[in-house]
């Protein structure tokens, strides 16, 4: 897993409430057997018609809305589990999704691969998409060490929830594997105590 | 002090806590399907370590697996490499599998509680969001993704910060042709797609205390529709009873040793919980969705609300509905009865007892997908695969089907479908395709008038 730091990037708002897993990337494309290449078909159903054809109309699609950092609206992420969700954002660009709540289920696959969500108020997220929606230069800064997130033209100044556990997994680029195995004879002890 | 039913069976399972940290969960049962898997075998490939626990791990193909024709080779070549990579995996890492063609395949959800391998107390897992179903059990059973698949691959542990308690109580008496599928449709419309989350849900009232273990499987497999990690139901004689004598359930001595620990899991008497809520039984009539999430349903009988909200006209629009529109006798060209929400024998037996005699109707195009082999299996032997097929239902083989559409089971894009399932998302049963969530009688009385009934004040024998 990629180190994470801070981050300085555009952000592309979507102003949609319960973005489904299903919608970030459909059934169809999760035959894949590697976790490479999702992001071509990240949103696939929004960004394209039947016949493959671009929709203009989706904010991806439009050239003026560019950047590490996805706005969506509350609930992101819920519905199935696919872990393939959170490839695809990654494998599109995206470090850091900001909503005002995450499924659980995506918050932890979205950790488990390098991607940061960060949860605000409902208040603050409508202050920001409404913002990025209007000047979609605006650059915004990630801190992960200090937890904060800044936008400095509306004054957003917001520190944010982490598990410090995962938060050094990130900042370090640990994963849980490694820390599992590390527990190997614990792990046999209590199975030993409780069969 | 006093512990709920979830702290119990947690407390059981945590291996260590990491201070200022999350807790090390044993996992006693770690499922897993062609779909979610071959990216963890990777990894323990990449990482050259060995699958931990083979004989805590079950696999069954049923996401992408065709319900034409299983005995031959899948044509799709995505998909049987898919399904193919899983068989080689398990062979590989010596993990039982039950595949195509093997007689206990089956839908994840429904083949383990069937087989008995699902059972009170325990600690489940599979990359599948609705395995919350196991949850019925009264056992902590949920959803994980790819990377976690890795770690209980690789330490059958996982690290997790423990769910905070919501329990939700339906006391009273249910209304004529109210089915499990409305109560807890009913549940996530009242309370919205996330009010659980960060919870797992305890399920509590007369109502699931009196309900079957299928109806109870429904009920819990829908928790994550509202966002929960997981539902749950305290065992008690209805589960011990359905439990006991199935091919993986304990027996003789062990059976009495475990019988005499799942007694005394129920929540104690004046344990707390983070969140409560209350239901009346007498409020909830059968339901039906409109919209792209599970949490837009109403009783059949209302009208589709108006909200003036980008989103929830998002979703009208995509279902070619509108505001103040009712959905009783909306044309309806096809109808699904499956998934691991309703596709077990008592879903069957209740759609088959109102079929019945009567013809599908001809616009329709109707789907019986059992859960597993057994269940088919059982509707054959049953008499209930001759009252489907003289209606006119197609009649597959186990499998998620339509469900998900990942398979040639899709609906056409722009077409309605009353579906027992799970979700209503965008193009989840194929592109375009809209969806209306209901229960096994409303999808059957549908298929047959082929648009909407409302059965609230039918009388049915
Ligand atoms: S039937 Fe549907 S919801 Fe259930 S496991 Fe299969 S795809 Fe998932």
């Amino acid at each position: 897993m990629e180190k994470f730091k801070t981050l300085i990037s555009r952000a592309v708002p979507l102003p949609i409430e319960n973005v489904d897993t299903d919608q970030i990337i459909p059934a169809r494309f999760l035959k894949a057997t590697s976790k490479v290449g999702f992001g071509q078909n990240l949103f696939r159903d929004w960004r394209f018609d039947k016949e493959g054809n671009i929709k203009e109309d989706f904010i991806l699609n439009n050239g003026n809305y560019v950047g590490k950092i996805l706005v969506a609206g509350e609930n992101f992420g819920c519905g199935s589990s696919r872990e393939h969700a959170a490839w695809a954002l990654e494998d599109y660009g995206f470090k850091v999704i900001i909503s005002s709540y995450f499924a659980d289920i995506f918050k932890g696959n979205a950790l488990n691969n390098g991607l940061l969500p960060i949860q605000i108020s409902k208040e603050k997220l409508s202050q920001l998409l409404a913002y990025l929606e209007k000047n979609p230069t605006a650059e915004l800064h990630v801190d992960l060490e200090n937890q904060v997130l800044k936008l400095e033209a509306i004054n957003l100044n917001e520190s944010f929830d982490i598990d410090a556990y995962k938060k050094m997994c990130l900042i370090n680029g640990y994963d849980d594997i490694d820390f599992l195995i590390s527990k190997k004879e614990t792990i046999e002890a209590f199975e030993t105590q409780n069969q | 002090m006093k512990k709920t039913l979830f702290d119990k069976v947690w407390d059981a399972h945590v291996v260590e806590t990491i201070p200022n940290g999350p807790q090390i969960l044993y996992i006693d049962k770690h499922l897993i399907h062609e779909v979610t898997s071959p990216q963890a075998f990777g990894e323990l490939e990449q990482r050259g370590i060995p699958l931990s626990r083979p004989n805590k791990t079950v696999a069954t193909a049923d996401h992408n697996v065709p319900t034409l024709d299983q005995h031959l080779t899948i044509k799709d070549a995505l998909s049987r490499k898919q399904v193919e990579m899983l068989t080689t995996n398990c062979e590989k890492h010596g993990v039982t599998l039950y595949g195509l063609g093997h007689k206990y395949q089956g839908i994840v959800h429904v083949m383990a509680p069937e087989l008995g391998i699902t059972q009170p107390g325990m600690t489940m897992v599979c990359g599948d969001s609705h395995t919350s179903t196991h949850g019925a059990f009264g056992a902590i059973a949920f959803g994980i993704g790819t990377s976690q698949v890795a770690q209980v691959f690789a330490s059958q542990c996982l690290l997790l910060n423990k769910p905070k308690k919501m329990r939700i109580t339906v006391n009273g008496k249910l209304n004529k042709n109210v089915l499990p599928k409305d109560v807890i449709l009913y549940i996530i419309a009242q309370l919205g797609t996330n009010s659980g989350t960060g919870h797992f849900v305890e399920y509590a009232g007369d109502v699931f205390e009196k309900m079957s273990m299928e109806g109870r499987m429904t009920v819990c497999n829908m928790s994550i529709e509202m966002g929960a990690r997981g539902g749950m139901i305290a065992p008690d004689k209805t589960t011990f009873e359905y439990v006991q004598g199935k091919e993986f359930a304990p027996k003789g001595d062990e059976w009495n040793r475990k019988l005499a620990y799942w007694k005394t899991l129920p929540t104690d008497e004046g344990a707390t919980f983070d969140t409560e809520y209350h239901f009346d039984a007498s409020d909830i009539l059968p339901m039906i969705t409109y919209g792209t999430n599970p949490g837009m349903g109403i009783k059949i009988n209302e009208k589709i609300p108006t909200i003036n909200d980008a989103s929830f006209e998002k979703a009208l629009s995509y279902m070619g509905l509108e505001k103040g529109q009712s959905l009783v006798n909306h044309p309806i060209n096809y109808v699904f009865i499956g998934s691991c929400t309703n596709s077990r024998i008592e879903d069957f037996r209740l759609a088959a007892s109102h079929i019945q005699g009567k013809q599908k109707a001809k616009n329709v195009t109707a789907l019986i997908v059992p859960g597993s082999q057994l269940v088919a299996k059982q509707i054959k032997e049953e008499g209930l695969q001759d009252i489907f097929e003289a209606a006119g239902f197609q009649i597959r083989q186990s499998g998620c089907s339509a469900c998900l559409g990942m398979n040639e089971d899709k609906i056409p894009a722009g077409e309605y479908c009353v579906s027992t399932s799970n979700r209503n998302f965008e193009g989840r049963q194929g592109q375009g395709a809209r969806t209306l969530l209901a229960s096994p009688l409303v999808a059957a009385l549908t298929a047959v008038e082929g648009k909407v009934v409302d059965v609230t004040e039918l009388e049915l024998t």
